[in-house]
């Protein structure tokens, strides 16, 4: 590997990181609880056809049938789900208007979250559909994307303008009754993100999508919808944030990605959502199914950045149907104080010759929980599949746990299954090492997190990775004592 | 510029330093030789401010300034820097990443902005070709993998960089064979200045004959029992430790 003069001068460029507000914004908010009418009553106000309003009762009567699940190694209360409104939106969101006409609070707002929805237009590259509590408020560069046939559009325009994708694609890869979350995102959903990329079209520019609950007492369930036609390829980032609350938010998300025959789909997420407090209190359940379908010679990298939220339950999968299809999961995963997550990833070989690679990076500080839960699945047809695992965990201080659950099936006899797994203690030795050269103790867990890190964060785009690393920095600010 | 006074240090309850006294003035080159275990690195830790060690008695004074409550980062601002006797890794942190931080870190202490980075280049690119490291180096996980003397090397290249006002070079010439040595010690010889001071901790005559020292002590049991000019080396290296031990047994 030559080291450039460009690749030290990036390697020297600083950037700064901005975070953590809270914006009064008018809202639109529905009552709390949830029965068929509520259920009906968003499709309404989503303007739905009748196939869709059909569609999410079924999900919901499916869900009342259903218990919370507890397999997880995570404990929190269980939320009430009849004391949560279902449906929020800033008063001033029209999603037909232009960037032009949004709110000027709301503009801001972006700016603080970073994303700076003017800039990124200058920059030409980025794409972004910014979901705020329940609606997608602006979506940019429509045109752009257009011109080459690229959908890129809220989930609820998309209901109404391309049905018929929506009809074929919705539930196929998480189906209504999947789990109890996705059964509920399902009947409730509010917005999220659509995506198609016509065949052989590598869309031009990175998609993103950024949500962010605001108000208070709302659940947030977006679904993202995202097709990859044939020997297509799109990069899509997905952040979040949400601001500091006593009481609990609830996220149930669904993610679909389907990468039909040789189509190529790197999914990035940062998740940043608000952890609680010190003592535990407040912070974002977030409980989300995200699963892929790959084709033929398809291949879907998930990666992602978790440092926020209270309760963590995710799971992004890949199910290898299409012979030499490639699934990738790389995840960085920061608890601190009294945080819990349970993440990880499922690979289901189904296909001939597929190939799975798994890197967890699990950090945890403070009190807090970190579990790797992952499953690899060949099935008894899927000859010469091939997956590498490799989990390592970063412990700081002696009260927090990582926990390993690696989970193997494997039907056929010709699978080649990797694992391994390494759990290691920042050394006092290397923060006095850092000390020595005049860098305090918080800046070199910092430096060293990231150092732990830097396989996943290399997966990254560029710009997001260099945020995703002062990200690492704050989750883990006041970690040492 | 150094003056330490009545020096007792302990670690885990046991003495290892046992009532040290030097002082070390700006432009000089002191020497410490001893044997293993006589307490040399646990001296260099102290002066650094490693809190494994605790002081019980006597200071160590920078410029005046008792360091007593200076924090490790803190003594590293103010010009103090160690070459680690045994460097530690941290993967994954690029050398030149590390050095980024450090002298940034410093700049900031100081209340000043980071780096311009076409500047922090510039400097990279002249103590690299000081040391002779090559470019591929910077790229490369701090001590990860490195050999020996790859990573005394390195230290000096973090010298360089930071231009201290106290250095101590802890075992620094262990490990390096005799072109690295060269390399090193003409390194070293270069960034000596009237205005800085360099502490050498070493079991061999050979790096004092690259880097002459102005004044050489012995330690032993946390001790210095003899000091003397640059020819005390040359003796040591004839007799060994042994007559020392027997002379300050009496
Ligand atoms: N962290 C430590 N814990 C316990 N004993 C230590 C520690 N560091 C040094 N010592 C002891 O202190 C004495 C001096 O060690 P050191 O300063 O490393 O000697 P030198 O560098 O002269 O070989 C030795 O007996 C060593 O075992
Ligand atoms: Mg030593």
């Amino acid at each position: 590997m030559a080291y450039t003069e460009e690749e030290l001068k990036k390697e020297l460029e600083t950037k700064e990181y901005e975070y953590g507000f809270y914006t009064d914004i008018e809202s639109d908010t529905f009552p709390i609880g949830l029965n068929e009418e509520i259920v009906i009553a968003i499709s309404k106000k989503k303007e739905e056809p009748e196939w869709m309003t059909q569609w999410r009762l079924e999900a919901f009567r499916v869900w009342e049938s259903m218990e919370e699940p507890n397999w997880a190694n995570v404990h929190y209360d269980k939320p009430d789900f009849q004391n949560i409104s279902y449906y929020s939106a800033p008063k001033s969101a029209d999603p037909n208007k232009t960037l032009d006409d949004v709110d000027p609070d709301l503009l801001e707002m972006y700016r603080k979250l970073g994303i700076s929805v003017d800039e990124q237009k200058k920059l030409q590259n980025v794409a972004v559909d910014i979901v705020v509590d329940s609606v997608s408020v602006a979506t940019t560069f429509k045109k752009t994307l257009a011109e080459k046939g690229i959908i890129f559009m809220p989930i609820s325009e998309a209901i109404k303008e391309h049905p018929e994708l929506v009809k074929k694609y919705m539930g196929t890869v998480v189906p209504q009754k999947d789990n109890f979350y996705a059964a509920l995102n399902s009947a409730v959903f509010t917005d999220g993100s659509f995506c198609y990329i016509p065949k052989g079209v590598r869309c031009p520019m990175e998609l993103s999508t950024y949500f962010r609950i605001n108000q208070a007492g709302t659940g947030q369930f977006e679904r993202t919808l995202l097709i990859a036609d044939e020997d297509s390829y799109v990069s899509y980032l997905e952040g979040c944030t949400a601001p500091s609350r006593d009481e609990n938010q609830l996220h149930a998300a669904v993610v679909e990605l389907i990468a039909l025959d040789g189509a190529e789909i790197k999914y990035s997420t940062v998740q940043n959502w608000f952890p609680g407090n010190k003592e535990g209190k407040g912070g974002v359940y977030n409980f989300v199914t995200k699963r892929a379908i790959c084709e033929k010679n398809a291949k879907v990298s998930w990666t992602q950045v978790e440092t926020g939220s209270a309760v963590t339950w995710k799971y992004p999968s890949c199910i290898l149907k299409g012979d030499n299809s490639i699934g990738e999961f790389y995840s960085i995963a920061v608890t601190n104080n009294y945080q819990q997550a349970d993440t990880g990833t499922k690979m289901i070989h189904l296909g001939k010759n597929t190939k799975s690679t798994i890197i967890s990076k699990g950090i945890s500080a403070g009190k807090s929980q970190n579990s790797y839960r992952g499953l690899v699945q060949v099935n008894s047809r899927a000859d010469g599949a091939r997956n590498f695992s490799q989990c390592d965990s970063l412990l700081m201080g002696n009260e927090c746990g990582a926990h390993t659950f690696p989970y193997i099936e494997a039907k056929n006899k010709t699978a080649m299954i990797e694992h391994e797994a390494t759990t290691s203690k920042i050394g006092e030795d290397q923060i006095f090492y850092c000390n020595q050269r005049g860098i305090d103790t918080e800046k070199a867990i910092a430096l060293i997190v990231n150092g732990f890190s830097k396989e996943v964060l290399n997966k990254l785009p560029m710009e997001f990775a260099v945020e995703a690393q002062k990200l690492l920095e704050i989750s883990l600010e006041g970690s040492v004592g | 510029m150094l003056k330490i006074k009545d020096l007792h240090a302990n670690v885990e309850g046991k003495e290892i330093l046992r009532g040290i006294n030097l002082e070390v003035k700006a432009g000089e080159v002191h020497a410490i030789m001893g044997p293993n275990g006589s307490g040399k690195s646990t001296l260099a830790s102290v002066i650094a401010g490693n809190d494994n060690f605790e002081v019980t008695q006597g200071s160590v004074e920078l410029e005046g300034e008792d360091l007593e409550d200076v924090s490790p980062e803190e003594r590293a601002h103010k010009g103090v820097f160690l070459s680690f006797q045994y460097p530690v890794e941290i993967p994954g942190v690029s050398v030149t990443n590390f050095m980024k931080t450090a002298i940034n870190e410093s700049r900031k202490a100081k209340g000043l902005e980071d780096m311009p980075a076409k500047d922090m280049l510039k400097l990279i690119r002249e103590k690299s070709e000081l040391l002779e490291i090559d470019r591929k180096f910077l790229s490369r996980s701090l001590n990860e993998g490195f050999s020996g003397g790859e990573k005394k090397r390195n230290e000096i290249f973090q010298m360089a960089m930071l231009e201290p006002k106290v250095a101590i070079l802890d075992e620094t010439d262990s490990g390096l064979d005799i072109d690295a040595l060269r390399i090193v010690a003409s390194g070293v010889n270069k960034l000596k200045s009237k205005d800085n001071a360099v502490i050498l901790i070493t079991h061999y005559q050979r790096l004092l004959e690259y880097i002459v020292p102005d004044f050489v002590h012995v330690l032993h049991n946390g001790k210095i029992v003899k000091s003397g000019g640059k020819e005390l080396a040359l003796e040591l290296e004839e007799k060994g430790y042994d007559w020392l031990k027997q002379e300050t047994a009496v």
